[in-house]
């Protein structure tokens, strides 16, 4: 069965079904993070005590992994640029480099982890830590499944570029939008729990 | 859906350059304010506006916002205005008693 307009936008919303479809999901997303946030929030004003973030948290590792991802973010879309100039080999390098950052957060994230977890910071043992891991491992967890579909893009994702150019492009694009909103939640993340 | 010719994809790049270099310098200028311990509502809002800043440029470049369909911008406006109710709501749980205790 054909899926339809994976290339040609449909008449009524003027995009391709897919791209709407992700405009969609992150929304869902938004709601999912924001719902997150709120509670940090609430929790933090109601709270008696509550520390500052720098007190806690390693801000140098952060900040490092801030970078990781931004870049992560320029590559992603550069990836898109080649396929557009139709440059399939600059392509797929650029993916690997996405995927090969994202890879460089979660080890520094785990460095991170486990750290804390030598010194007995569980989630159980303050709100604090509660939130810091439940927002952060979310986010992780997002991280990780576009390592997933980026790696699979970029490896054997690519043949489709072969038979159906356009429909990898949209791909490609697509996959770079729900990366993009995986760095922005970071960007909101960081200094919400690590720099306040 | 955006130009395909190879000069604007060029121009593009260039874009996407300049927006990377506008984020690090707004990711340095986030880490440095917070080295000056500023009043916490105040830290809260220049951070949150940064943020905001730093987002803004990945929504409008890296994801193509500036020259998106009306479609997309309508998901997004609802998006944003049903968020701010999830954000706002749960202080309808203060309406009883208007007492929000200090924090340290």
């Amino acid at each position: 069965m054909e899926i339809p307009y994976t290339v040609e936008a449909r008449p009524d919303t003027g995009l391709p079904n897919a791209k709407l479809g992700i405009w969609l999901f992150l929304a869902s997303e938004v709601m999912l993070f924001g719902a997150l946030f709120s509670s940090y929030i609430l929790l933090r004003v109601s709270a008696p005590v509550w520390p500052h973030g720098y007190e806690e948290l390693s801000v140098p590792l952060a900040t490092f992994n801030t970078v990781v991802l931004i870049t992560s973010s320029v590559t992603m879309v550069m990836a898109w640029a080649q396929l557009k100039l139709h440059n399939l080999g600059g392509a797929r390098r650029y993916l690997w480099a996405t995927v090969g950052l994202a890879l460089v957060f979660m080890v520094v994230k785990m460095f991170e982890y486990g750290e804390h977890f030598s010194h007995g910071e569980y989630p159980s043992e303050s709100t604090f830590l509660a939130i810091y891991f439940t927002l952060t491992g979310l986010h992780g967890l997002h991280v990780l499944g576009g390592i997933i579909v980026n790696g699979y893009l970029a490896g054997p994702g690519a043949a489709m570029w072969r038979t159906e150019p356009e429909r990898y492009t949209n791909r490609v694009e697509v996959s770079g939008l729900y990366w993009h909103f995986v760095d922005l939640v970071w960007i909101f993340l960081f200094p919400a729990l690590y720099l306040l | 859906m955006s130009a395909t010719g190879h000069e604007d994809i060029r121009h593009h790049i260039k874009t996407y350059i300049g927006v990377f270099v506008a984020l690090m310098v707004l990711t340095a200028v986030t880490v440095g304010v917070s080295y000056v311990h500023l009043a916490v509502g105040l830290a809260v809002t220049v951070a949150m506006i940064v943020a905001t800043v730093k987002g803004s440029l990945v929504a409008a470049y890296f994801m193509h916002l500036k020259s998106e369909k009306p479609a997309i911008y309508w998901i997004l406006i609802l998006t944003v205005v049903l968020w701010l109710h999830l954000m706002l709501i749960p202080l309808l749980s203060y309406l009883n008693s208007f007492h929000i205790p200090e924090s340290r």
